[in-house]
């Protein structure tokens, strides 16, 4: 938003101050200040100069020969305006003056030289009009410079409207002159008014607000009479710099309103609006707007009518139809306050959020209605006074916002603010800003303005706000906490994620990647994947992301097919989240899982395979000091390798999964290469009580390593065999690895070292030889025989 | 005998001379010290010697003994030094400057991040927590004091889920849930990944990370805001820090403000990075709003609090200098991979 500093003067006399300055105070107590704008700083020597001769250019048929009187010297110049004439005043820049920034020198024009040059509005910088020359009044004193006549210098700044999403009462220019009056310590001036009483004798206008639940107030004045068109220069100009364009008399006064005192107004043409009906329709209807676009209004927008036809959407904007027109002389004014949030969203259903919605959907303070029409009507009647009043001020004022009123202690402000800020400055603070303030005692009893009750100011935290702010933060004392020794309080945190994350990277040099909660349908076809049945998002950018993903898979997957141009061998890993459906209250059950992905061109599948369970195992000693178990399962998902997936427990608890890919993925991703995939879930994982270290005397005696070649049938696993060893006191057997394997067609080999040792004594091999035997038997029943 | 001593010491000089290896040499000392060797045999040729004479001719015995001894075993040093040397001359030389080196993993920048504030606020006593990223209405909204019409509800800003669950919009979701398990006083920092529904380009991303985090004790006022905001960003950015706090409006905190930092790249002097100000806006915070301490079980006239909000994504860009957003969550490993280390 826009802000004229000449404007603020009308309200609070700064002078003698650092303007600039205070515009930075503003930044700093009320809101952003975003740009600063120095108006009229681009213009030298501009001056009402008289046409007192013209004739045609020798060599021209648009041009003219001028002289201009700029009082005191005659100017020659050349002139191409359209409504140029003699006798006309205009703004005229002499020679080495400067308009728009740039010096006007003397130019040749078709062979004649131009000594100045006579200026419309948008060379001026006070309208956006360069349609001809501005024509001033026939009686402006020649020679008068054009900056004393109109108030063409001025300070404009622009505030962040972000930053008054909660401050409805800074939406127009007497808002913001409270807050520079209570910055600078100044009086802020009473808005002048027209006494509206005195129309009391004439006929009310019929209002009827049908729809009490999004209709606050409906205030409204019928004035006939309306002579004038066209507003006055210093308006227009005001206008013109808060970024609105002048229109007419009425349209520019309802916007000057607005911008003024931050109630928007509505001027409806009196032939063809008379009485006014407020209230939603039951079924959508097509109406045109003032822009002249046909629109569907739906059933939850609050429309204004007159005898039932649509005239208006409530706080939004017209109707094309019932526009005033230039011709209209005589208008019902709509003053009224709705319901924010519903002007607000009938704003974005239509795809127009306007000036005025923008301030509605701030909740303006309904008491505004009734000054503001009769500061309209004091503007007006200044302007225009042969305008009338046609009928009486009519206001059905139906809903109204409690009163507001606050106590504390100093002791409150004091705890809060941290600092000892001084009763008479709370006082003060408070009073500059509108508030009702009395102290009795340490008691602080406020009263909150109606401007700041509709919702911005509700608790007592809510004036400390109001007193820190305009004592200024910079101002503050600074001091550090004082709390007393409490031990830090444990969570689980992200511990255990964390020690994963460095040994997959430190150790096994995977790269940590981040994606999306949902699965991505695009991805996935490319992947030959199909997006598993979940919740879904109502409301995804695109159709493609609304499916929350089941698991980590899929997208890991798809970026190694992404990443396949990195290198011959990478693998990834994500710690990040996933959601397995929803639960038996409806919620969605979420989990934190983390996903593994290894791919190589030159290293087998079952290399990865296995490199992967041993970063499972590790993942398991290391982080948590307890054994994974993995074991073969059934596929979970399609695209996981029916003879090849794997599934990890502890302690009897399901962790994840560790897979290689169906050959249909596989070759989706790179026929040739190796891929494994993997998932834990995290959650899970860093329940698991950690292991302790249990301190083991090492033995001061020699062990026996026995090593035995087997031959192992087709299908028979390492943990179907462990029950041959699993009797045997592990105080002698104290540990079993494996030396070798090999696989070829009918034969699967795999020497295991057997390691044998005791606490008490160095053991014979007569001891061991017993438990050798004993495996062997066992094994041999399994079908397991010692290699030859 | 005493000329055979002399002729034997001659011709073992001249037969060390042509001892050139370790082999030669070991011959020679059997020949020479051997059981059956030369200076032995001289030695057991004394018992027929005659006392007098005896004494003296073992002493030049013992004396050739020695000399031989000394002789051949400086030999067998000589040899292997000259052998090492040669070793030495023929080992190839091995070129270090190939450009060889061990496999590398990698942090995603984010964790890098995340770790050293989470360094920072732990070493001031701050538990870390880790919540949820799918989130009921009450936790992302209503428990933070944003009322049911509040535009941050509206569906172009959350993504809501067909359950009626949202992906949380912000970390203060946690908010409620952390007060409620811990109660206080209280002292917590809780990092998360967070969702807005917007269309993605190079600054803007429906996925990124937020570190928020809260103190709450009897007596915390907006003074200690300030000067815990001073510190604790000081230690961020490892230089010391100006700030300066500015009224923002936030649901969940009362007062709320916009906090800037004077400008990294110019100290304040103003440049383009800070449009000429001398301060950078960088994070919100505010004293905890009394319907959001309620709400999470606490009283508001014992206790007040702060929280603050810290852009993880963006303090990744600033420091690393990442230009395009999506860069963060894109998988590339030509990108991601160059974060090796903490």
């Amino acid at each position: 938003m826009l802000i004229s500093m000449n404007w603020i003067g009308d309200f609070v006399d700064l002078t003698g101050l650092d303007l600039e300055a205070l515009i930075r105070r503003f930044t700093l107590s009320t809101a952003e200040v975003e740009e600063i704008f120095h108006m009229g700083q681009n213009l030298r020597d501009v001056v009402a100069g008289k046409i007192v001769s013209m004739e045609k250019h020798p060599n021209s048929q648009k041009l003219h020969l001028l002289k201009v009187d700029a009082g005191g010297q005659v100017y020659d110049v050349v002139c191409g305006a359209p409504n140029v004439r003699e006798g006309l005043v205009v703004p005229f820049v002499k020679e080495g003056g400067m308009v728009m920034g740039q010096e006007i020198g003397c130019a040749r024009l078709a062979g004649c030289d131009s000594h100045g040059m006579c200026c419309s509005e948008h060379e001026l910088g006070i309208s956006a009009d360069h349609s001809g020359l501005m024509e001033l009044p026939p009686d402006t004193p020649v020679g008068k410079n054009i900056c004393e006549l109109f108030a063409i210098e001025d300070l404009v700044f622009e505030v962040d409207n972000k930053s008054l999403t909660n401050r409805p009462d800074l939406w127009g220019h007497y808002g913001i002159a409270r807050e520079f009056a209570a910055l600078a310590g100044r009086e802020l001036k009473p808005l002048e008014t027209v006494e509206l009483s005195a129309f009391d004798a004439l006929d009310p206008i019929e209002i009827s607000v049908e729809d009490k639940e999004l209709c606050y107030r409906y205030t409204g004045l019928k004035v006939r009479n309306i002579t004038k068109k066209v507003s006055p220069v210093d308006m227009r100009i005001r206008l013109f710099y808060c970024g609105s364009r002048a229109i007419n008399l009425l349209a520019d006064l309802t916007n000057y309103l607005m911008l003024e005192m931050g109630q928007p107004m509505h001027a409806f043409d009196c032939a063809k609006v008379d009485r006014v009906e407020v209230k939603r329709f039951s079924a959508p209807l097509p109406f045109t707007t003032l822009d002249g676009v046909r629109r569907t209004v739906d059933e939850n927008t609050l429309m204004i009518c007159c005898q039932g036809k649509p005239v208006a959407v409530a706080g939004v904007m017209g109707g094309l139809e019932s526009e005033i027109e230039d011709d209209t002389d005589s208008l019902l004014l709509e003053s009224a306050n709705f319901d924010g949030v519903s002007v607000r969203r009938s704003a974005t259903r239509l795809g127009l959020r306007t000036d005025a919605s923008m301030r509605y959907e701030k909740t303006l303070d309904p008491e505004m209605t009734v000054p503001a029409i009769g500061r309209f009507m004091k503007l007006l009647l200044d302007i225009d006074p042969q305008a009338q009043a046609a009928s009486r001020l009519t206001d059905v004022y139906v809903r109204r916002y409690p009163e507001i009123c606050l106590t504390f202690d100093k002791a409150y402000v004091d705890r809060y603010t941290g600092i000892d800020i001084d009763d008479s400055r709370i006082l003060q603070t408070l009073r500059a800003l509108g508030f009702g303030a009395q102290q009795a005692g340490d008691a602080f009893t406020v009263q909150v303005p109606s401007w700041r009750a509709t919702k911005d100011v509700t608790i007592k935290a809510d004036i400390i706000e109001e007193i820190t702010r305009i004592y200024g933060y910079d101002n503050f004392k600074i001091s550090t906490t004082v709390s007393p020794l409490y031990p830090k309080k444990k969570g689980p945190g992200n511990k255990a994620d964390n020690f994963a994350k460095d040994l997959l990277v430190q150790r096994y040099h995977l790269h940590e990647v981040h994606s999306y909660i949902w699965a991505d349908q695009k991805k996935c076809k490319a992947l030959g994947i199909p997006v598993e049945e979940n919740v879904r998002l109502v409301n995804a950018q695109t159709p493609d992301h609304e499916v929350i993903r089941t698991n980590m898979g899929p997208t890991l997957l798809s970026f190694l097919l992404e990443n396949k141009p990195f290198g011959a061998s990478f693998g990834l890993f994500e710690i990040g989240r996933v959601c397995e459906g929803l639960d038996e209250n409806n919620l969605c059950k979420e989990r934190k899982k983390l996903g593994i992905a290894l791919y190589s061109r030159t290293r087998s599948e079952k290399e990865l395979y296995f490199e992967l369970a041993g970063i499972l195992r590790t993942l398991g000693q290391e982080v948590k000091r307890v054994p994974l178990t993995l074991a073969k399962g059934e596929p979970l998902h399609s695209w996981q390798h029916p003879r090849n997936t794997a599934l990890a427990t502890c302690q009897g608890q399901e962790l994840g999964w560790l897979c290689t890919l169906h050959p249909a993925v596989l070759g989706r991703i790179d026929k040739k290469a190796a891929v494994a995939c993997a998932q834990l879930d995290m959650d899970a994982f860093a329940g698991i009580p950690t292991g302790d270290i249990v301190y083991k005397e090492p033995s001061k005696f020699p062990g026996i390593d026995i090593d035995l070649s087997l031959q192992v049938p087709e299908g028979m696993t390492y943990s179907a065999m462990e029950p041959a060893w699993a009797s045997i006191d592990p105080s002698r057997l104290t540990g079993v690895s494996l030396i070798d394997s090999f696989e070829q067609p009918g034969l699967k080999s795999l020497t295991l070292r057997f390691a044998f040792s005791s606490q008490e004594k160095t053991l014979s091999m007569e001891e061991v030889q017993p438990w050798v035997d004993g495996i062997l038997q066992k094994l041999a029943q399994m079908g397991v025989a010692l290699r030859g | 005998m005493k000329e055979k001593i002399e002729a034997l010491a001659q011709q073992f000089q001249q037969e060390l001379q042509g001892a050139a290896s370790s082999d030669q040499v070991e011959k020679l000392r059997v020949a020479y010290l051997g059981k059956k060797g030369s200076v032995t045999q001289l030695l057991k040729g004394l018992k027929e010697v005659g006392a007098e004479q005896k004494k003296e001719l073992g002493q030049h015995i013992n004396q050739l003994k020695k000399t031989v001894e000394d002789k051949l075993s400086q030999q067998v040093e000589a040899i292997r030094q000259a052998e090492e040397q040669r070793q030495v001359e023929s080992a190839e030389s091995y070129d270090i400057t190939l450009p060889t080196g061990g496999q590398l993993g990698s942090y995603h920048p984010i964790t890098i991040v995340q770790r050293q504030l989470e360094e920072i606020f732990a070493s001031m006593g701050f538990t870390i927590e880790d919540y949820k990223e799918i989130v009921t209405d009450y936790e992302c909204f209503e428990a933070v004091n944003i009322p049911k019409d509040h535009p941050a509800r509206d569906m172009q800003d959350t993504y809501y889920l067909e359950n009626g669950q949202l992906l949380k919009t912000h970390t203060s979701a946690a908010q409620n849930a952390i007060m409620r398990k811990y109660g206080p006083p209280l002292r917590a920092i809780f990092p998360g990944r967070c969702f807005r529904n917007e269309a993605l380009d190079a600054s803007h991303e429906n996925t990124f990370f937020q570190m928020e985090g809260m103190m709450i004790d009897k007596n915390i006022s907006i003074s200690n805001l300030i000067y815990f905001m001073k510190t604790m960003l000081s230690e961020v950015f490892e230089r010391d820090i100006q700030v300066r706090l500015r009224p923002g409006f936030f649901p969940f905190v009362e007062p709320g403000f916009e906090l800037d930092i004077s400008c990294l790249i110019c100290g304040g002097e103003g440049c383009p990075t800070c449009k000429g100000g001398g301060w950078v806006e960088l994070c919100p915070c505010g004293m905890i709003h009394p319907n959001v301490l309620k709400a999470g079980g606490i009283d508001p006239e014992e206790y007040t609090g702060f929280a603050f909000g810290l852009g993880l994504t963006r303090l990744v860009m600033m420091k690393y200098g990442v230009k395009d957003i999506r860069d963060l969550n894109s998988g590339s490993l030509k990108a991601l991979s160059q974060f090796t280390h903490e």
